[in-house]
This record gives structure tokens, sequence and C-alpha cells, in this order.
């Protein structure tokens, strides 16, 4: 128990050192998504299942997406291919893969041990339930507005404004069908024909 | 990044105060501080694209229209 929480807590400094010195966007990424892993079995170990199942599917799942996405899109065109490319080679995801295994191991002999693992003061997720609509609940409806406020201010920030009205196919299915004989594909497209 | 990094050991702090009094209340304050930082890098992220369709870089010495 007391090996697992160091072993986790030596792999999230780790990475989170790896993360810190990494010169390129995609490589310090992964190893940030290692670090919070490692950091949601540590809560783990500490008894506070609840929350490390929510950092795994809010901070590992959601966020660390949105950040790929987000470095990705930024590297538009035959230039941004030629980069992940060269991002992806087989000797970058080898020490994020590495730290991975390690905590996947660990995870492994954690949950084999059943509840075991939890005995010291665990914290159940139905303790934290009712201190959160008890206690605090003013405190979660001021978390829904900052959320709704985030909501509107990524919205209003990523808005483009239209250049050029979208061109609109596909309007009258059935004459478009008709005029691609038939085939459902090249319907929907702005050509009618296959060209090769 | 570093930004999520410093929040994530704030949560830890608090999550370990939790565990060691064994109160819930450290688990309630990181859900809060997990809410703060999904709202902080959806806007974040938004500012970083707006940044780049204008200027075509992100280093933070191009951004330099404010005369001061």
């Amino acid at each position: 128990m007391e090996l697992a929480f160091y072993i986790a807590g030596a792999v999230a400094v780790i990475a989170t050192f790896l993360m810190l010195t990494r010169v390129n966007v995609v490589h310090a990424l992964l190893y940030l998504i290692v670090s919070l892993l490692a950091v949601a079995v540590v809560f783990y170990t500490l008894g506070a299942p609840f929350v490390a199942a929510l950092e795994v599917i809010v901070y590992a799942g959601a966020i660390m997406v949105l950040f790929v996405f987000v470095v990705m899109m930024l590297n538009l065109g035959e230039h941004g291919v030629e980069l992940e490319k060269q991002w992806l080679t087989p000797g970058i995801w080898t020490g994020p893969a590495l730290l991975a295994g390690i905590l996947i191991i660990e995870v492994f002999y954690l949950v084999r041990g059943g509840t075991a693992g939890l005995a010291t003061g665990a914290v159940e997720p139905k303790e934290v339930g009712i201190a959160l609509f008890g206690p605090y609940l003013i405190g979660v409806e001021l978390a829904s507005m900052l959320l709704l406020a985030g909501l509107v201010g990524a919205y209003h920030l990523g808005f483009r404004k239209v250049e050029k009205p979208e061109i609109q196919y596909g309007r009258y299915t059935a004459e478009r069908r008709a005029a691609a004989s038939g085939n459902p594909v090249l319907a929907g497209t702005d050509q009618l024909a296959r060209t090769p | 990044m570093s930004l999520e990094v410093m929040l994530n050991a704030a949560g830890l702090a608090f999550v370990v105060a939790g565990a060691r009094w064994h109160q819930a209340d450290g688990q309630v304050v990181f859900l809060f501080i997990l809410a703060m930082a999904a709202a902080e890098v959806a806007v974040g992220l938004a500012l970083v694209r707006q940044i780049y369709e204008r200027f075509r870089s992100l280093d933070a010495d191009a951004l330099s229209e404010m005369r001061g």
C-alpha cells in the first residue's frame, strides 16, 4: 500500500519534470497525461476513489483531449503533416508508455487486492456527495455559473466571422440523386460524376 | 499546461489534507478546482486560437500591438 503510493508519486514527479523540460508541445502533452494518471493513482491509494475516477475522466480524458485537439489544429496544412510525422516517431512515445506501464501494473495489483487497499480512512463517494449538496451547495451553484461563463466566453472567442456564404449542396435530395445517377455519395458533393 | 500542473498540485494538497483528517471537504474542494480548471482551459484555448488566427504565431513577443 505504502509502496504503491510512493511508486505512483515518483512516477508523477518524474513525468511532470520531463513534461516541463520538453521543447515540443506534443511530447510535453504526452508526459502531462501520464502525470495526471499518476496523480489519479495517488488519490486512489490515499483513499479517495471518487476523485481518482474524476481525475481520469475529466482531466486526462476531457481537458487533455481539448489540449491535443487545439495543438494539432494550430498546425494545419502540409507543414503540419510533416511535423506530426516527426512528432510521433517511436522514440518519442516510449518514455510516456514506460511510465504508464508502471502505473497499469500498479493499478492491476491494487484492484486485485480488492477494497483492502482503501482500508485506512477511505472517504466514500456518498460522503462527498452529501457534503457537496449540503453545506457546499452555494459553491456548486457558483461552479455551475463559472462553467456557463466559460462556455459563453469560449464560444465568443472562438467565433469566426463568415467571409463568404456557405455553399449548400443537396438541398433537393431527390433531384440531386437523380442527377448523380443514383449515387448517394456523389449527390451530397459538388461533383455529379466521379472524376478519376 | 504548467497552470494545469499547478492546479493539480493544489488539488492534491487538498485531497491529502482531507484524507489526513478523514473529511470529505478536501474532495469537495478538489471538485471545485476541477470545474475551475475546465472553464479556464476552455477560455484559454479559445484565446490561443484567436491569437494564432490574428498573428500567425504563438510567440508572446509578437503580440506588441499596444503602445506603452
